[in-house]
């Protein structure tokens, strides 16, 4: 599976540069890799970087501010140095995105089914006949009733929901090899968001594509994922599969995020917090940045920032206590 | 006593008028909603979006006027009372807001923001109102030097605690907590759910806690009513509702829970069907058009909400006919005993941690 990963992400690094001069450190040395089939689970709080590394695989950050280093390995391209044209060729079709606004990632003023036609010519061409029965199978696949009668309607006239399940089917439109799902059931009631969840395993079961979920829904992540890679501060503090990370997190922030979920079995009187702040990423810390929130730090983490180590097969960790049971045995 | 009785509430919003502004169409946002609250508990309102959760909260503070029903505060029938009694009644309940960056006054320090209730209901005299903010910071966990600060100096978070601090200023005896958490990261969040659970404790307040995260209410709420377009479908004890939902609503809605365990155990009940419009409920049970165990009945007559004598009401025609619902709620089977120690050592700080100060491992890779 490791052999050729569908998606390869290496030591990709994005600074914006503000008007004011100030450089803004937004993703630091992040390697990813995605197979196919599988489902890559990136996680994090607001500020992360997560929904920026994202926005870097889709080619949707602003050149003029935006310094993007690295490399993007994408099905024989390199994401960062293919032209604009290629680029708008591999969107919406190999490559597809999801984001956690329904509302406002559709357009207002076109039918549902003018949107998702407009996909379907744009990379398949053929008439426009044949497009919207293809709109129409797609509006079915995502169990949007009645769709025959739903492609004609405004996004405004349906629910949150359905409109999620209409970008969903948009993302579909071309069978992309890759899916990157922004928070996508964020916006919904958990009665919506089980349905989606549901779906976007079907869809994953049926066409082989691989997904990028981005999240800061650990429950969420517990369901769908294979894999998780757990971002803080534009870096990557530690990947695992998911039964690990749970099992045996390798480092201190998964464990205060762990923590501090309200959990079903067990009425704990308090919830871990992570006391402290993000630190200001236009003067990232000279060692671990997490360091000034962390309860297990050393001297020795202000010093130096940690490598990212292999703790054990296929778990890797940024932290120099790992591995943390020992902290605690 | 009960501090709070609300019986029979009833809000029908007009959706449409005629030419003349003769009303066409109602949304019926709430349809004859009763529960009550004793003094220092928690009752958590659940439901989908716009199943009237919100709106019933606002009609309890009267901030809307409702079209029918009592509400009693403290013994006093709140709708009768004039804007004076109003006034007074303000000081006993307040209401927190989901979004924090639009509930605080942007031109306004944030000693001005918790000046003002002070000032407004006469609390404390003008030159004791710093100490008095001071002490409302500390009590949030905020440093009292930040009252000269605006909001937009604040992250999230704070801003939360800025908003609880304003609330608190007047002593109420309720809170209205309206999605709370919901815009907050996950770390953050647990930090306010602490902080209103230690003055709950501390000052004996009451809360009246909408949500739309389930675990987050397991986890806050004594009382539990969960509802759907406009009425409340099952009311009873938090743990026993999470044990055993009855209402086949409920069941769906704990059924869904998204658990931090991969591989949990559950049996997803996932709904079919869209949420019908409140402007046109379906006849008979409001849930029938989604409910798997639906029968003819459920289609023409409506379901009174029946308690079973230890405070668990349920409004459904088949309640006592459904199969058992023990095992609907996921289990998260509990963490790992390596990451329940892991949590404990990062809650107790550095001196929880063994080796305190040097790891053999850390020395040769840093």
């Amino acid at each position: 599976m490791s052999a050729s990963p569908l998606i390869e992400i290496s030591d990709l690094r994005i600074r914006f540069h503000g008007d004011d001069g100030r450089v803004t450190h937004a993703v630091d040395s992040v390697d990813l890799s995605v197979a196919n089939g599988a489902t890559l689970g990136l996680v994090g709080e607001s500020g992360c970087g997560k929904s920026v590394t994202s926005l870097a695989i889709m080619g949707l950050l602003p050149k003029q501010s935006a310094e993007i280093t690295g490399s993007i390995r994408f099905d024989g391209f390199d994401l960062l140095k293919t032209p604009d044209q290629t680029l708008r060729d591999l969107r919406g079709n190999r490559l597809a995105m999801i984001f956690q606004e329904p509302m406002t990632s559709l357009n207002p003023s076109f039918t549902i089914g003018d949107q998702i036609i407009e996909t379907i010519l744009r990379h398949r061409g053929g008439s426009r006949k044949s497009a919207r029965d293809r709109a129409i199978e797609l509006l079915r696949r995502v169990h949007i009733p009645s769709p025959e009668r739903r492609i004609d309607e405004y996004p405004h006239k349906l629910s949150g929901g359905m409109r999620q399940r209409v970008m969903i089917a948009m993302a579909l439109a071309c069978d992309p090899r890759l899916l990157i799902a922004d928070e996508p059931t964020t916006a919904l009631d958990v009665t919506l968001q089980a349905q989606i969840l549901e779906l976007m395993r079907e869809l994953k079961a049926a066409s082989g594509a691989a997904i990028i979920l981005i999240t800061h829904d650990l429950g969420v992540v517990a369901e769908v994922c294979d894999e998780v890679a757990v971002m803080y501060a534009g870096e990557i503090v530690e990947r695992a599969p998911v039964d690990e990370l749970f099992a045996t997190p390798q480092h201190p922030y998964t464990v205060g995020l762990l923590g501090s979920i309200p959990r079903l079995d067990h009425r704990a009187e308090q919830l871990a917090t992570i006391e402290g702040m993000v630190p200001n990423m236009a003067q990232p810390p000279a060692g671990c940045r997490f360091a000034a929130r962390c309860p297990f730090v050393l001297d020795a983490c202000t010093k130096a920032p940690p490598p990212l180590v292999e703790i054990s097969s296929g778990h890797l960790s940024r932290c120099i206590r790992a591995p943390l049971e020992l902290l605690v045995s | 006593m009960a501090l709070l009785e609300v019986e029979g509430l009833v809000k029908h919003f007009v959706a449409e008028r005629s030419l003349f502004g003769r009303a066409l169409a109602h949304v019926k946002a709430v349809d004859g909603v009763s529960f009550s609250l004793d003094a220092g508990k928690t009752l958590a309102l659940v439901g989908e979006s716009g199943c009237g959760k919100s709106t019933v909260s606002r009609l309890v503070l009267r901030l809307i006027e409702p079209d029918a029903g009592t509400v009693r505060f403290d013994g006093r029938d709140l709708l009768s009372l004039d804007a004076g009694g109003l006034r007074a009644f303000r000081r006993e309940a307040q209401i927190i807001f989901q979004d924090p960056y639009a509930s605080l006054n942007p031109r306004m320090t944030v000693g001005q923001i918790l000046t003002e209730p002070l000032a407004l209901h006469g609390l404390v005299p003008a030159a004791r109102r710093p100490e008095r903010v001071a002490e409302l910071l500390r009590l949030v966990g905020l440093e009292p030097r930040l009252a000269r600060r605006y909001p937009h100096e604040f992250s999230g978070g704070q801003r939360q605690r800025i908003a609880i601090a304003r609330a608190l200023a007047v002593e109420p005896k309720l809170i209205i907590c309206d999605e709370p958490v919901s815009a907050l990261d996950v770390s953050i969040r647990s930090q306010i759910l602490n902080l209103l659970r230690e003055l709950q404790d501390r000052l004996g307040l009451a809360y009246i806690f909408v949500s739309h995260d389930l675990a987050v209410v397991k986890h806050i709420a004594d009382h539990v009513a969960v509802m759907n377009l406009g009425q409340i479908v099952e009311t009873a004890e938090a743990d026993a509702l999470f044990a055993a939902p009855r209402h086949p609503y409920s069941r769906a809605l704990l059924s869904a829970i998204p658990v931090p365990k991969p591989r949990a155990k559950r049996s997803r009940i996932v709904l079919q069907g869209e949420i019908p419009s409140a402007l046109n409920p379906p006849a008979g049970c409001r849930f029938h058009t989604r409910c798997p165990y639906v029968v003819d009945r459920c289609r023409s007559e409506m379901p009174r909400l029946v308690a079973d004598g230890i405070g668990h009401a349920t409004a459904c025609h088949r309640a006592s006919e459904l199969p058992s619902s023990a095992a609907i709620v996921p289990s998260d089977g509990g963490f790992s005993p390596v990451l329940e120690k892991l949590v404990a050592a990062f809650s107790g700080g550095p001196e929880a941690v063994r080796g305190g100060g040097v790891s053999s491992l850390g020395t040769d890779l840093a």
